[in-house]
């Protein structure tokens, strides 16, 4: 009670507008913080695993929603992250997860900013297919160089020799998967955060306005002095580097990366998650990865033919909704809003 | 030295000679309108100067500097800036953000990416001030695409404004618009551009406008300049009474028909 007053006079006092997203942020946030506590270990395995897809969506939507490029082939960037962790502790012995944070980084970013230069010289379906084709090269080579990559077969991360926070978090000993699986659910959880603020701060800086204008319209982008080329470029690269990020935390709890990461139908599956929550609008891609996380976890259980039935699940619901769930809500709340006042 | 000068300036579309041969020199703080028939190429001529389409032949020399192969970008970094016939605007941004960005462009500030555009004070300042004076202040938060065409003409003479160029192409400000509001958004242009002591090239149609507000008049037709001149020169001059209007004799620009 008290902090809700608490609350309510600091909104008074510096305005709504600005206060209502970050309070109603850090209120999700702490609901987030308190579910280990209070479900069973595989929906916080299950959640974990959503928060990271999170990351990979917010990343490609800034591509989609807010630079007006859609990417087939952001399983590239994704697997990019995750092979090179998995190069990291394989072969350099490596134990420190910030490391392999460092490590997956560089790669991704290389990989989108090697892609990226080729595929934004063109835009609309070319730019679609050019990424498509590229992400297909990488996973052809996953497969040829199997005695660097393991084939279809992958390379094992486990979990239990790794540490978190620079060694001040280690699993050795007993009940190491479950010590794990906690502890990890809060690390992902605060880099999810800190990846959502930093993404929301590029999307609403003066770069991020530049990115929303080129995709509204190129044209006149250009004829107010914004080189289009270059700023779709960098965009690419931080989208590649948020969706590598989602890729090298995607690793560990994994225990495992396989070529399927590589390979199309995963992209197929970020922009779907993307879509299905709306790309339109900022917390669309993390709701939408979120469930689709869910949905497809559920279907996977429930049906052998589980493709077909996530299939049909998300063609409804993208009719149903096609502003995305969060788009759809947002409209609904303004509806509900100017009704009552 | 003029700010700007086109030699031999050449844009053929297949047969169709849209800039032929064009010889134009403009100077510092001259508001100069571009009239002629439709299809006379005056689209065309703003299109190749700022270099929407790269010119066939010919040159292209700002403030002395031979700007023919330069970008877009960088012409419009060197101080040109241009409207467009057709609205070209940015339709899912506030009309508030659609200035800002132009500020932000201009001031090098897009490349700021850790740090909130409203933020900034300084260009929010600006914008205000800037969509005051074309009186669209009270359409501040509006998105570009729901504003009505007025409006939405007026929002992309801003834009280019905003750049606060030394040249500006204005391809008709007024085209769409009643004739009602006419008068209104020409004055705002007029005095705007008056006061910036920007130089402008505006295409009209409406002799009564172009009248009332140029310094110099370039008739173009069939791609080429026909005649140029003061308001007093070119209203006497009956070849381009007969090819703008289609008739002659004394005072045929102002009998209403
Ligand atoms: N992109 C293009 N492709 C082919 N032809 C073109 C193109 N742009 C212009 N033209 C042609 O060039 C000629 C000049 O056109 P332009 O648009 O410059 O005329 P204008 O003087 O602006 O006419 P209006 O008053 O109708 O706007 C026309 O015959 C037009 O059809
Ligand atoms: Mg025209």
């Amino acid at each position: 009670m008290s902090l809700a007053v608490a609350k309510k006079g600091a909104i008074t006092s510096i305005g709504p507008s600005a206060w209502r997203p970050a309070v109603v942020a850090i209120a999700i946030l702490l609901v987030l913080a308190a579910l280990p506590s209070l479900v069973d270990p595989y929906q916080t395995v299950l959640l974990t695993y959503g928060l990271i897809m999170a990351i990979a969506a917010l990343g490609f939507n800034l591509l989609l929603g807010y630079t007006g490029l859609l990417s087939f082939g952001h399983s590239a960037y994704f697997g990019a992250g995750a092979y090179t962790v998995a190069f990291i502790v394989r072969d350099l012995g490596a134990q420190s997860m910030e490391l392999c944070i460092v490590g997956g980084l560089l790669g991704a970013l290389l990989i989108s900013a090697l892609f990226g230069f080729v595929c934004v010289r063109h835009t609309r379906i070319f730019f679609g297919i050019l990424t498509l084709a590229l992400s297909q090269v990488l996973w052809s080579l996953a497969f040829k160089f199997f005695w660097v990559t393991g084939g279809t077969d992958g390379i094992r991360v486990a979990s239990a020799k790794l540490t978190l926070l620079g060694g001040f978090v280690n699993f050795a000993g007993p009940g190491s998967f479950q010590r794990f699986v906690f502890a990890y659910y809060y690390y992902v959880l605060g880099l999810f955060a800190l990846a959502t603020v930093i993404m929301w701060v590029i999307v609403h800086s003066p770069f991020g306005k530049a990115l929303q204008a080129i995709r509204d319209n190129e044209t006149r982008a250009s004829f107010v002095g914004i080189s289009v080329r270059r700023y779709r470029w960098i965009a690419f690269v931080i989208s590649g580097a948020f969706t590598g990020l989602a890729g090298v935390l995607w690793v560990p709890l994994n225990g495992l990366t396989t070529p399927d990461i590589l390979y199309w139908p995963f992209s197929g599956e970020i922009v779907f998650m993307t879509v299905l929550g709306g790309f339109r609008t900022f917390t669309g891609p993390i709701v939408g990865a979120v469930m689709f996380n869910y949905l497809k976890t559920y279907a996977v259980a429930s049906t052998e033919y589980w493709q077909l039935l996530l299939g049909v699940v998300l063609v409804v619901l993208v009719l149903a909704l096609p502003s995305g769930i969060v788009g759809t809500a947002a409209r609904l709340a303004a509806r509900f809003t100017r009704g009552t006042s | 030295m003029s700010l700007l000068e086109t030699v031999h300036l050449k844009k053929y579309f297949g047969d169709t000679h849209a800039v032929d041969d064009v010889n134009l020199t403009i100077e510092e703080g001259e508001f100069i309108s571009l009239v002629g028939p439709n299809g006379a190429g005056k689209t065309s001529f703003c299109n190749v100067v700022s270099a929407y389409y790269s010119a066939d032949s010919g040159k292209i020399i700002f403030q002395g500097e031979d700007v023919s192969n330069a970008s877009v970008t960088q012409r419009v970094k060197a101080g040109i800036a241009r409207s467009f016939q057709l609205v070209n605007l940015f339709d899912d941004l506030t009309a508030f953000d659609n200035v800002a960005l132009a500020i932000f462009s201009r001031e090098g500030k897009t490349r700021n990416i850790a740090a909130l555009a409203r933020r900034d004070s300084e260009v929010t300042r600006e914008a205000d001030a800037v969509l005051n004076q074309f009186g669209l202040a009270g359409k501040r938060n509006e998105l570009a695409r729901g504003l009505a065409q007025g409006e939405r003409k007026l929002l992309d003479v801003a834009l280019a404004y905003a750049l606060r160029p030394k040249l500006v192409f204005l391809d008709e400000p007024t085209s769409g618009v009643s004739t009602r509001d006419k008068g209104q958004i020409m004055d705002t242009i007029a005095s705007v551009v008056r006061g910036e002591g920007i130089t402008a090239v505006v295409v009209e149609h409406d002799m009564d406008v172009v009248f009332k507000y140029s310094d110099r008049i370039v008739v173009m037709h069939q791609g080429a300049i026909l005649a140029q001149g003061t308001p007093a020169e070119i209203r006497k001059n009956e070849q381009v009474a007969m090819i703008l209007i289609g008739s002659s004799g004394p005072d045929a620009f102002s009998r209403k028909d």
